[in-house]
């Protein structure tokens, strides 16, 4: 499957794995409720993600994630605005340096606020252009306000010069 | 006024662009009608009854004449020749054509002027008090705040999907005009202990089905910590308001939930975490936003008063209307004029192209070419000399916008109603001519005083009726339109929410009733004692007894 990653369609190398159903070899992603019960096991291998859910409280993951290379975040409609303020918390106040991935209902027109939040790679929807929503990215260049991005509020930036 | 740089003209423009874009993409079969709704929303289109509705921001309700003229051509163009003021201070467009939206905000571009987050489930238009910076009773100007609220909350990447809709309202006066205890987050203009001015902070106030008088969340805040500390009102919400019940998920109902002991414990330590994170504002920062609003360039007084003194003595109907419709100023010589869009026969709040155009040019002559907007619904021409009112009254009487009943019962707010609005279950319109008819007695009217009439088409109450001295709420009853009466609320400092008198009764008995309710009025009250004052210290009862003697 092709996903955006940093700005550019690739290959998707990670699978994803449902509560109850076996591991499987190379890079794999599990619920937050997965990685909390089976943590000892599942930090042994190599790449983990976590796959977190609107409502999922990210204090329960704080302490484990240096050893977390994929937060997968999860949008189920596009009204669902709680990843954002989770992905911007991440970056900004807990320092995680991994990737962070949206999945779900993720299309166009969301892209280029999740990626001002810390997203940094993109599911989008399968039956929606993935060429086009790189467009997204570019669409509005200026920003009046920080994120998890380097953008200065504007009334700095004025003042700045 | 506030004047856009680079940033915020190239901000604007490519909102264009993105929009015509995504009008494309819907059209091509890439986006369904619910995913353009969704996106077209934040727009400020909506599609209502018969057509799409367009909603263009007016940022605290301040425009310049430029902008009015570029208003009445787009009515001329792309509508039917007129535009509807909103309770929020912004024009709404009934009858533009899709293809024809993308040219409108290129229209609008040009001069300063967009539609962005007047719709959505985002922080929508800033309102503010509409006499704002000429009030004699005001502590400090609030639109600087407003302006750079705007720019903070303009496509703000974290909050660009809020569970419900956000609104913030500002004054810097002792009379609240902005309703800010009926916003989610309202904010007043305060001294300190230390004399410094900063923030008194309510949260958790709004209308709708579930109206609730907002409460304080912070005494004082600092002006430096205005965003800092709005941002983590924001961000508690975004993660803990309602999502699984539209009516359930505004601001409101999370704070009533956890008690505003509990939500502000949550603010204080979300803003504890994140007031470093570079939105702090500094002293220069708001001198620079402070100087958009600089007043204007005032003439000494002269003998304008003495002059205005003559030309009321030798003419009573303009003297009417000085004293209906103008309000004290704070510099020596001038006026504040409202312009009433409360004509009778036409609907409360619309202005046709040749209003807008011939009300453009008498600012540019009379007002240093600025208006305002105001919640109410009218217009406000906030900086004329005395010595102009009689020129401006003159000019206005030709456009037929002097009708001299602000404050009166025939200046109410009014929701646009089933005939526009695909949510309302009643007609308003029709209502209002009713009430115009009905006490179209200007004597009359004086003589009841200030009496504050709110209306909605349906319990989302856009025009308000929860807060109205008399409110009035359509309701459908099998197919049939049906109104009930509310009394006893307020927008204001003593902000309160109305209580019904009994069951609604059919539209067409609603000028009757209220009759029923004014006769009573004026054998109870006291010596100079308002209609709102005379209610509270009755109760309902008696006027409840009156109006359904007839029909128990």
């Amino acid at each position: 499957m092709q996903i955006i990653r940093n700005q550019r369609v690739e290959e998707d190398t990670w699978q994803h794995v449902s509560d109850g159903e076996p591991l499987v070899e190379g890079p794999v992603t599990v619920s937050l409720k997965r990685w909390l019960e089976e943590r000892d096991t599942l930090s042994a291998r190599g790449d983990i993600g976590v796959r977190l859910a609107p409502a999922d409280e990210l204090d329960e993951l704080l302490a484990d994630l240096a050893q977390i290379s994929l937060l997968v975040l999860e949008f189920p409609a596009i009204t669902e605005g709680r990843g954002y303020t989770q992905a911007r918390l991440l970056r900004t106040r807990h320092g995680y340096s991994g990737e962070i991935r949206a999945t779900g209902d993720v299309q166009h027109d969301q892209l280029s606020f999740m990626q001002r939040c810390g997203i940094d790679s993109f599911v989008v929807r399968e039956d929606r252009d993935i060429d086009d929503a790189l467009q997204a990215f570019g669409e509005v260049s200026v920003r009046y306000q920080p994120a998890a991005d380097d953008e200065t509020l504007i009334f700095h930036r004025r003042e700045q010069g | 006024m506030y004047r856009y740089d680079n940033y915020d003209q190239t901000l604007v423009n490519e909102r264009v662009a993105q929009f015509r874009g995504q009008v494309r993409r819907h059209l091509d079969g890439k986006l369904s009608d619910e995913e353009f709704r969704q996106l077209r929303l934040r727009n400020g289109l909506y599609y209502q009854l018969h057509a799409y509705m367009f909603r263009i921001a007016v940022p605290y309700g301040l425009f310049s004449s430029r902008q009015m003229h570029t208003l009445a051509h787009c009515a001329r163009t792309y509508d039917r020749g007129y535009g509807h003021f909103t309770t929020r201070q912004n024009i709404q467009f009934n009858w533009p054509e899709l293809e024809d939206v993308a040219k409108i905000m290129e229209e609008l571009a040009k001069v300063q002027m967009h539609a962005i987050q007047t719709s959505g489930n985002v922080v929508r238009n800033v309102t503010a008090d509409q006499y704002a910076g000429v009030a004699a009773d005001e502590l400090e100007d609030p639109r600087p705040y407003c302006e750079i609220l705007r720019q903070w909350s303009t496509l703000h990447p974290e909050f660009c999907w809020l569970p419900r809709k956000f609104k913030i309202g500002v004054t810097g006066a002792a009379e609240d005009r902005a309703a800010i205890r009926l916003h989610d987050i309202g904010l007043e203009l305060v001294s300190g202990e230390n004399g410094e001015v900063g923030f008194k902070v309510f949260v958790g106030g709004g209308m709708g089905r579930t109206p609730i008088v907002g409460k304080v969340i912070r005494e004082y805040l600092e002006k430096r910590h205005l965003l800092t500390y709005v941002e983590a009102v924001l961000r508690v919400y975004n993660q803990l308001g309602r999502r699984d019940d539209n009516n359930k998920a505004r601001i409101k109902i999370l704070v009533r939930s956890l008690g505003i002991k509990r939500f502000r414990k949550l603010v204080e330590a979300e803003w504890e975490l994140s007031r470093d994170d570079g939105l702090e504002l500094t002293t220069t920062e708001i001198e620079r936003m402070q100087g958009f609003f600089a007043p204007p360039d005032y003439q000494a007084a002269g003998n304008g008063a003495a002059e205005l003194e003559q030309q009321m003595a030798a003419d009573p109907s303009f003297a009417r209307w000085v004293k209906r419709n103008t309000r004290p100023h704070k510099v020596a010589g001038y006026r504040i004029a409202i312009v009433s869009v409360k004509a009778p026969g036409a609907p409360p709040g619309d202005l046709t192209d040749a209003q807008m155009d011939g009300i453009a040019d008498l600012a540019e002559r009379f007002s240093f070419g600025e208006l305002r907007s105001t919640h109410e619904q009218n217009l406000v021409l906030a900086d004329v000399a005395e010595g102009s009112l009689q020129a401006l009254w003159e000019g206005l009487k030709a456009l037929e916008l002097a009708t001299p009943n602000i404050g009166t019962l025939n200046d109410m707010i009014c929701c646009p109603g089933l005939d526009f609005c695909a949510l309302a279950k009643a007609s308003t319109i029709p209502v209002a001519a009713q009430i115009n008819e009905k006490f179209s007695d200007l004597d009359y009217l004086y003589d009841l005083g200030e009496l504050k009439l709110k209306m909605s088409g349906c319990m989302n109450a856009c025009g308000h009726h929860h807060v109205g001295h008399l409110g009035l709420l359509g309701v459908d009853k099998k197919g049939s339109e049906w109104y009930q009466i509310t009394m006893g609320g307020s927008a204001g400092n003593d902000a309160a929410l109305g209580r019904r008198i009994g069951p609604a009764i059919p539209i067409d008995g609603v000028a009757d009733a209220i009759e029923k309710i004014l006769v009573l009025y004026v054998e109870l009250r006291e010596e100079g004692e308002r209609f709102v004052d005379t209610v509270r210290r009755t109760g309902i009862a008696p006027f409840k007894e009156r109006v359904y003697a007839d029909h128990p």
